[in-house]
């Protein structure tokens, strides 16, 4: 996966390695989607260019027009004409949906397969899930 | 940008290195030319840019035969060789004797391409180590914005760092008026950053297709040695049978570019075949 490992000159380091299972253009979504969510990118703020991003990923500018053309379908990014790329202003909430829905569509359905060949009610993943909800907000930081 | 029709050449009179070689080669693509020691690969540049004279077929760039060499055309190529020549010359006094000839070159790109290559902007070229002679050389060809940029074993003799550089670079320069021809041995530098893979085999093109083609027709995994399920190509290793498979699902895996080498120059494989017929007659 895509990691910072370390910045220079104000300028992020990126090491590109890339998983062998996924299709890279959509790597480099997923990428770009954790920055919107994790806030290091803001609404309407905007976005490195097609050949910015490749250079600092080291790939083919086409995949990463790709990326762009699919985000942009996504309604995450918008073009302006002239000027580049930018978040679109509801990126995180559309981030989000997007992720939820394919949680739902295909990681839910494999936990299904799992808890009923297992015989775990759904009883017990409620009170786990409760537990660690509580343990998720004992070790946020104050 | 590139056609090359029906072209036949050799060195010797009855030994033709390359025969009958059919190749399009478009702007907004690097292309990726790999062929084992001897298979022709410079000569087949050589030929595109003109330096070398088709026996029979011809070489066009932009619908103009290459070996007429009109300045017209040769403005808009740029060919970096494997062996470089450079002058007991500053980086100044090469630019001001070289750059005249490509009406696109860009100072402040070369520039900029220097630094990123940490090569020292004033030292005699040929004082430079061999390495910081072919990033020089490297940055140069980039920066004359040349339609065509052909270059033959760029990566040769550039350490560690300079490789991850030159991809940094050549992917930042692509833009959709320029043509990119790189040809190695070494596939793993090259990985992300060619969209298009030529392989050159016995005087031809075995296989000429997008990596996005490849990774839509053929799936890359390594199965247990007890398998048999056929494959397209396959080799054992430790980990168990490497192999190429028609991708019957749809799922992505990413291109083994020295596996699919080794198979479309194996001789023996199914895969060349199978590539060649169009998608739809492919059992799904």
């Amino acid at each position: 996966m895509l990691a910072c490992v370390k910045s220079k000159c104000n300028q992020e380091e990126i090491n590109m390695e890339f998983k062998d299972n996924e299709a890279i253009y959509l790597q480099i979504a997923g990428y770009m989607s954790d920055h919107i969510l994790l806030g290091k990118w803001a609404g309407d703020e905007k976005i490195p260019s097609v050949r910015e991003l490749a250079g600092d990923l080291q790939v083919n500018p086409n995949t990463v027009m790709r990326t762009y053309d699919l985000l942009q379908q996504q309604e995450v990014i918008y073009n302006k004409r002239g000027l580049g790329f930018f978040v679109a202003p509801e990126a995180a909430q559309q981030v989000k949906a997007l992720r939820k829905e394919r949680f739902l569509q295909q990681e839910l359905p494999e936990f299904f397969k799992t808890v009923s060949l297992l015989d775990i009610s759904l009883e017990e993943v409620q009170e786990r899930y409760t537990r660690f909800q509580q343990e998720q907000t004992a070790t946020l930081p104050s | 940008m590139v056609d090359i029709q029906n072209m036949s050449f050799g060195y010797r009179r009855h030994s033709p290195l390359l025969h009958k070689v059919q190749l399009s080669l478009s702007r907004g693509h690097i292309y990726g030319l790999l062929g084992k020691n001897g298979a022709g690969k410079s000569t087949l540049l050589k030929n595109i840019v003109g330096l070398a004279f088709p026996q029979a077929g011809q070489c066009l760039i932009d619908g103009v035969s290459a070996q007429r060499r009109l300045p017209s055309m040769l403005e808009e190529v740029y060919f970096l060789a494997e062996e470089l020549y450079v002058p007991a010359l500053t980086a100044a006094q090469f630019v001001a004797n070289t750059a005249g000839f490509y009406p696109r070159f860009r100072q402040e790109e070369l520039t900029r391409y220097l630094h990123e290559f940490e090569v020292p902007a004033h030292a005699v070229l040929s004082k430079l180590s061999f390495g910081q002679q072919k990033k020089f050389m490297i940055a140069f060809a980039l920066a004359t914005n040349t339609g065509l940029l052909v270059m033959d074993e760029p990566t040769n003799g550039l350490d560690i760092p300079s490789k991850a550089q030159f991809r940094r670079i050549m992917a930042s320069a692509l833009t959709e008026e320029r043509c990119m021809v790189i040809s190695t041995h070494q596939v793993r530098d090259l990985d992300s950053l060619i969209d298009t893979v030529v392989v050159l085999h016995d005087g031809q093109i075995a296989l000429n297709h997008s990596l996005d083609q490849l990774t839509d027709q053929l799936t890359f995994a390594t199965l247990p040695t007890t398998d048999t399920t056929p494959v397209l190509y396959a080799e054992d290793s430790v980990r168990g049978r490497q192999a190429i498979v028609p991708n019957a699902t749809g799922a992505y895996s990413r291109v083994d570019l020295e596996l699919l080498f080794n198979a479309a120059t194996s001789g023996s494989s199914t895969l060349l075949p199978y590539l060649k017929q169009p998608s739809y007659a492919q059992p799904v």
